[in-house]
């Protein structure tokens, strides 16, 4: 079954790094946009969505927010917070919400566990 | 008085917010590890305006005194950074910083030894992100400590520059727990500006072409 994974930054640059990133490490898998938490919301509610990578640092609600509102709806959806902000109360609140943390900039190394963590996950779960 | 078109494309303006927003976000990380509580950063405002406004943007949002850490930088890109927080969080600020331990009287004799150290660290921190992220180098001039409201910390003393355009660059920051807060700010002049437009085009492109192995070379965050 396809998969879909929600990309969602304020800047749209960095949803063109990550959607490049994300489909260097699984071409297969369909990518859609998001540009703040309310749009997410919006496109998790109208499609399936099944990873979900979001930027921390975003004008409105922020990354933690939305990952929580995910988290709530999805408790099985494997969700990552990108930041470059690796301030411990931030950590440790996207593992509270069982939310992987991503460095900012994002690489292909910065990504590849989460993204195959996440793929092993929907394997057994998306049937 | 000649104006120069520098306004940026809606794509040079968001990657520009974006590396400001990275290297401010590593910028809080040293922040966070040297007053050891959590420290809250608001979204980045970027804007070309003259030096006046720039002041009153400021000065709007703070009536009372200011202190400000600035580092003049140049090399790929120059221009001028300002660590600024009310007079009145300086010496909290201190004691943040090198500990609770410190008398009134110790904090006030180490104040500008420590405020320049604690802005060499924050301002390096959010510039050489920057800097590493368009792979380009930057040299940080000695931080020296200002004191004074909004227009004497952005005044221009030169007055072929005062009358031009900048582009302006602030974030705030709060740390709850201490009541403190300030902002980062970034100040470029036009000939810089147009440096720094052409560094961000090549970062774009090097986005749109190339391999995703953005800041490869920069992998601590």
């Amino acid at each position: 079954m396809a998969i879909t994974v929600l990309l969602v930054d304020d800047s749209k640059l960095a949803r063109i790094v990550t959607a490049k990133v994300v489909g260097g490490l699984q071409p297969e898998w369909e990518r859609v946009e998001a540009s703040n938490a309310e749009e997410a919301m919006g496109v998790v509610a109208a499609r399936e969505i099944d990873v979900a990578l979001i930027d921390y640092n975003m004008p409105g609600r922020n990354g933690l927010e939305l990952a929580a509102d995910l988290r709530a709806m999805r408790p099985d959806m494997p969700i990552a917070v990108v930041t470059a902000n690796v301030q411990d109360e931030i950590v440790s609140r996207a593992r509270a919400i069982d939310a992987a943390f991503v460095g900012k900039p994002l690489t292909p190394e910065g990504l590849r566990g989460f993204i195959s963590g996440a793929a092993l996950r929907l394997r057994v779960h998306k049937v | 008085m000649i104006r120069i078109d520098v306004a940026l494309t809606t794509l040079e303006r968001d990657a520009l917010t974006e590396l400001v927003n990275i290297g401010v976000s590593r910028a809080a990380v040293a922040l966070r590890k040297m007053v050891g509580e959590y420290v809250l950063l608001s979204v980045p405002a970027v804007e070309i305006i003259d030096h006046t406004q720039a002041a009153s943007l400021i000065g709007v949002r703070e009536s009372a005194e200011l202190v400000a850490v600035r580092q003049d930088f140049s090399g790929a890109f120059a221009g001028r950074a300002l660590l600024i927080f009310p007079q009145s969080n300086s010496l909290e600020l201190i004691r943040a910083v090198v500990g609770e331990e410190l008398t009134p009287t110790e904090a006030a004799d180490m104040e500008n030894e420590a405020l320049a150290e604690t802005g060499n660290i924050i301002l390096n921190g959010c510039l050489g992100t920057m800097a590493n992220m368009l792979r380009r180098s930057l040299t940080l001039s000695l931080p020296e400590v200002l004191r004074g409201d909004g227009s004497t910390l952005f005044r221009e003393t030169d007055p072929a520059l005062a009358e031009g355009q900048v582009l302006f660059l602030y974030i705030n920051f709060f740390v709850r727990r201490r009541n403190l807060r300030g902002y980062i700010a970034m100040l470029m002049d036009i000939p810089s500006l147009d440096a720094l437009k052409r560094l961000i085009q090549e970062f774009i492109d090097s986005v749109m072409n190339d391999e995703p192995d953005l800041g490869a070379d920069d992998a601590s965050g």
